[in-house]
């Protein structure tokens, strides 16, 4: 089957079962993308299907209905994308692995909603876990780049 | 010093650390009786000052070998070198080195020594020294205890400050100047004229001249880096998705291999059968491994799916298959012959036995690691060396355990340690690795990775030990005056060290944590620790000990305190005998406006103290009773390290530890049924999301004798701070945890 992540079409041989999450890790090798659960509950594994935010472990290969986008297709370290500024800004990780994660949610959160309030940024990042407790600074480096992409648009 | 000739097998241990062009320095001996790991297979032209620097042709590498599991720490190991070397962020590389008895840890002495962390007597400086004599004579290298800063502080600037001064030197012969008149600043050396020589344009020369030993570290008034906000080295990549961690190691050849071993912790496998699994896509190899089975397949899910496939048959748990019987057990351990120790006898015990006392019983539940990272360990095997990638804490011991298991020497593991998604003590274990090296042992040169199921690793998560306390207190004129409080547990240093075959033995000062090291001045004051039997095995949790002990204790004090109708925070300043432990309750109070107004009614602030790691931390929560339920809306911390080498991660750090102490507070407890622990996934165990997270301010002081880490003190007083909130605001008093077993949290 064929797959487009990042803009770039692939073709797969897999399972039409086997999760969108192992196709990127271990058949296309794009690992930013994390595995933290299997069954929807941390969110380490957010990408974007044709901009809206889901957990690739719950997504077949064969039911994928978009263009992919991980966090390495979000921006890059020498292009980064607004929540990723912010991220940085607020230094939000310390262990990082659920960040990817955390930071594709916060993109389609603000892509959605452009000025959330702080009941809006719980309820969206509710969804994904940070087992540090970086919750303190993911708020606030959702405001910050509620903030610029506001400047930017 | 100097150049080693022979390229001994350790010559590509070091990794990219080991490159052409270079010298060793042999500064550390001086310091240490263990030899510069980086001098072996040192290439021609590059220079080693001691194990933390390595300078060639092509640039500048520090080597930062405590394990970095989210805390910062390898950032701030190079900070430490880097501020005393006068060379930026961006100017070197960093490597996590090989495993070495150079890498001792120094500072872990401190909190195995039976004296209080405040207490800077003669004796206790002697017990610390002896302590810390046998983990140099082992050259135990481990990160853990909160140990990694004040392991590094000195050595490391010194490091850094010797590297300078030698390169000076080398510069000095090169151009005729005497070293009086030459200057360092990013990287080179500056010259009178104003050129400038780089650090890798002398490291041949540097190479060739005796160090420089005789160094004296800046004030800190003069400190570029540290003390101030930094970028930390990791931010970027962690960021972008480019952070790479064990689970992402990918090598030629490489398979990938799933485990179910009897979750039963260490039951047997009695049989099984794996016709199922063996003809499934992808799937190479089914190998037995110890206790259980494991998949060899070209993908993680398609090994997943093909160990799921597997049919075993367990053998019974080692340990009482359900959750009251290990409760009876801890219940029953409070007699003469299961004393551990008595810690504290201060006055007369029998002014809180007497008649008329206030008592009570607190209880703490198993608790499990769940860093995001899994369990994941990647081994290949060949006649000549076994080499290792993962995330670990005690790295020389996980090459002992895996040449045991290949039959190699424990200098042939080679050991390439990897950035970690998290740790809270999970990392400081060895089985994942071992079974790594099981599967990759019997298939000889393939590089085989090991991945954990999120189910796998909690099956198989060594949690914290569960404990009790029973405690007895008086009050009299209003004043706290009384207790006796006793604790039961199992030994979690004994579990764990006994699994990593490293010495234990003597009373576990872990049981007594968070008690016994209380520096109030209570009239009468005893502490004794009973040691439960073995139950299901145990491991460090972060915090260890303090965070059961803590509750115990400082809630214990809060009901006396209520009982006594005292305010909690005056009668905790009024009894503090440490001075700068009295200054982070003082701080606190002023921080929550503790003498202000009242919280308005169905509101409640609640006050705890806990020292731990030598770090006194205190916190207030508040909380609203919002529909019934109990809503954390702010948390004030003031933690006393001595000195704060970066505010920002500073902060980061604590305010992470108060979410930690409070989500396992509220909401997780692993349990056992049928022998096997009944959470397997977050659903089970969900620790805390967003929007149960408060505002936390933080504030760092520095009155404290010495230099403390900050990983794990402020966990402890979390949860107390939060059941003295719960107890202020609706009266009721929580005395075991979770909470959310007795309270609903909004």
């Amino acid at each position: 089957m064929q797959i487009l992540v990042d803009g770039v079409a692939h073709e797969v041989d897999v399972e039409d079962d086997m999760p969108l999450l192992w196709v990127l890790r271990d058949e296309l090798s794009i690992q930013g993308v994390k595995y933290g659960c299997g069954i929807a509950q941390c969110g380490a594994c957010t990408v974007h299907i044709d901009g809206e935010a889901v957990k690739s472990c719950q997504v077949a290969a064969a039911d994928v209905w978009g263009e992919v986008t991980t966090i390495e297709g979000l921006g890059q370290p020498d292009a980064l994308h607004a929540v990723q500024e912010a991220w940085i800004a607020h230094q939000v990780a310390q262990c990082g692995y659920c960040q990817s994660g955390q930071i594709m949610l916060a993109a389609a959160l603000l892509a959605e909603t452009p000025d959330p309030t702080e009941a809006e940024i719980d309820e969206a990042m509710g969804a994904n876990l940070c087992r540090c407790g970086t919750y303190p600074r993911i708020r606030a480096a959702v405001k910050t780049a509620a903030v610029k992409l506001k400047e930017a648009s | 010093m100097g150049k080693v000739g022979k390229i001994a097998r350790r010559a590509f241990l070091i990794g990219s650390a080991a490159v052409a062009g270079g010298v060793a320095f042999g500064v550390w001996r001086v310091k240490t009786p263990w030899p510069n790991p980086l001098e072996q297979g040192l290439a021609e032209g590059a220079a080693t000052f001691n194990p933390w620097v390595l300078i060639d042709a092509e640039k500048v590498t520090l080597i930062t070998p405590h394990a970095d599991k989210g805390q910062g720490v390898a950032h701030v190991q190079a900070a430490l070198i880097a501020e005393e070397m006068d060379i930026e962020f961006g100017q070197f590389e960093i490597s996590f080195g090989q495993p070495d008895k150079a890498y001792w840890n120094r500072a872990l002495a401190a909190e195995g020594a039976p004296f209080l962390a405040t207490d800077e007597g003669f004796t206790a400086q002697t017990a610390r020294g002896a302590i810390g004599g046998l983990i140099k004579l082992i050259g135990l290298q481990i990160t853990g205890g909160s140990s990694a800063v004040p392991d590094s502080y000195v050595k490391l600037r010194e490091a850094g400050a010797m590297a300078r001064e030698t390169v000076k030197k080398a510069a000095s012969e090169k151009t005729g100047l005497p070293v009086a008149e030459l200057k360092t600043a990013q990287g080179a050396v500056h010259l009178p004229d104003g050129s400038t020589l780089s650090y890798t344009e002398l490291a041949g020369i540097a190479a060739e001249i005796a160090p420089v030993t005789d160094v004296r570290l800046r004030d800190r008034s003069d400190w570029r880096l540290l003390g101030k906000p930094m970028q930390r080295l990791d931010i970027v990549a962690k960021s972008t998705g480019t952070q790479r961690y064990g689970i992402d190691i990918d090598l030629p050849g490489m398979v990938h291999a799933a485990v179910r071993v009897n979750p039963r912790q260490g039951g047997a496998l009695n049989r099984y059968d794996a016709s199922a699994a063996e003809g499934m896509r992808g799937v190479q190899k089914i190998i037995e491994v110890t206790g259980g089975v494991a998949a060899v397949a070209d993908n993680t899910w398609r090994a997943f799916q093909a160990v799921e496939a597997i049919d075993c048959d367990w053998g019974p748990a080692p340990y009482p298959a359900e959750q009251e019987a290990h409760w009876a057990a801890v219940a029953a351990s409070f007699t003469e012959e299961r004393l551990d120790s008595t810690w504290r006898d201060e006055g007369d015990a029998g002014v809180a036995t007497a008649d008329g006392t206030v008592e009570a019983e607190y209880r703490a539940p198993y608790l499990a690691h769940a860093p995001l990272e899994p369990l994941n360990a990647t081994v290949r095997v060949t006649e000549t060396a076994v080499e290792v990638w993962a995330g670990q804490q005690i790295p020389r011991q996980l090459q002992v355990l895996v040449a045991a298991i290949t039959g190699h020497d424990a200098d042939q593991v080679i050991f390439h340690n990897q950035f970690m998604g998290g740790s809270f003590g999970h990392r400081l274990e060895f089985e994942h690795v071992k079974l790594a090296a099981e599967i990759a042992n019997q298939m000889r040169g393939v590089a085989v990775k090991l991945t954990y199921s999120r189910e796998e690793d909690f099956a198989h998560d060594f949690p914290r030990q569960i404990g009790m306390a029973r405690a007895r207190g008086a009050v009299t004129g209003g004043k706290v005056e009384a207790i006796d409080l006793q604790v039961a547990m199992p030994s979690v240093t004994a579990s764990q060290m006994g699994r990593a075959g490293l010495p234990g033995g003597g009373a576990d000062s872990q049981i007594a944590a968070g008690v016994w090291n209380n520096p109030y001045a209570l009239p009468h004051f005893r502490m004794r620790a009973y040691r439960v039997p073995e139950l299901a095995p145990v491991s460090s949790w972060r915090s260890v000990g303090a965070s059961a002990g803590g509750f115990f204790f400082d809630c214990f004090l809060d009901e006396l305190i209520h009982v006594a109708g005292a305010d909690p925070m005056a009668e905790r300043i009024r009894l503090m005998a440490h001075d700068p432990s009295r200054k982070v309750l003082e701080a606190v109070a002023e921080m929550s406006g503790w003498d202000g107004p009242r919280p308005a009614a169905g509101k409640g602030r609640g006050v705890a103290f806990v020292e731990s790691f030598g770090v006194p931390c205190a916190e207030v929560v508040e909380v609203s009773v919002v529909d019934g339920a109990i809503r954390i809306d702010k948390v004030w911390v003031a933690a006393d390290v001595g000195v704060v080498l970066d505010p920002v991660n500073f902060e980061n750090l604590v305010q992470g530890g108060v979410v930690f102490g409070l989500a396992h507070a509220m909401n997780c407890e692993i349990t056992y049924a049928d022998g096997m622990a009944e959470q397997s996934n977050y659903d089970s165990y969900e620790g805390m999301r967003i929007g149960q997270c408060p505002e936390i301010f933080v504030r760092g002081l520095e009155n404290g004798a010495k230099i403390r880490g900050i990983g794990e003190p402020p966990v402890p007083p979390a949860a107390p701070a939060l059941a003295n909130a719960i107890f202020a605001a609706t009266g009721k008093r929580l005395r075991e945890m979770p909470f959310s077993k007795f309270v609903d949290f909004a």
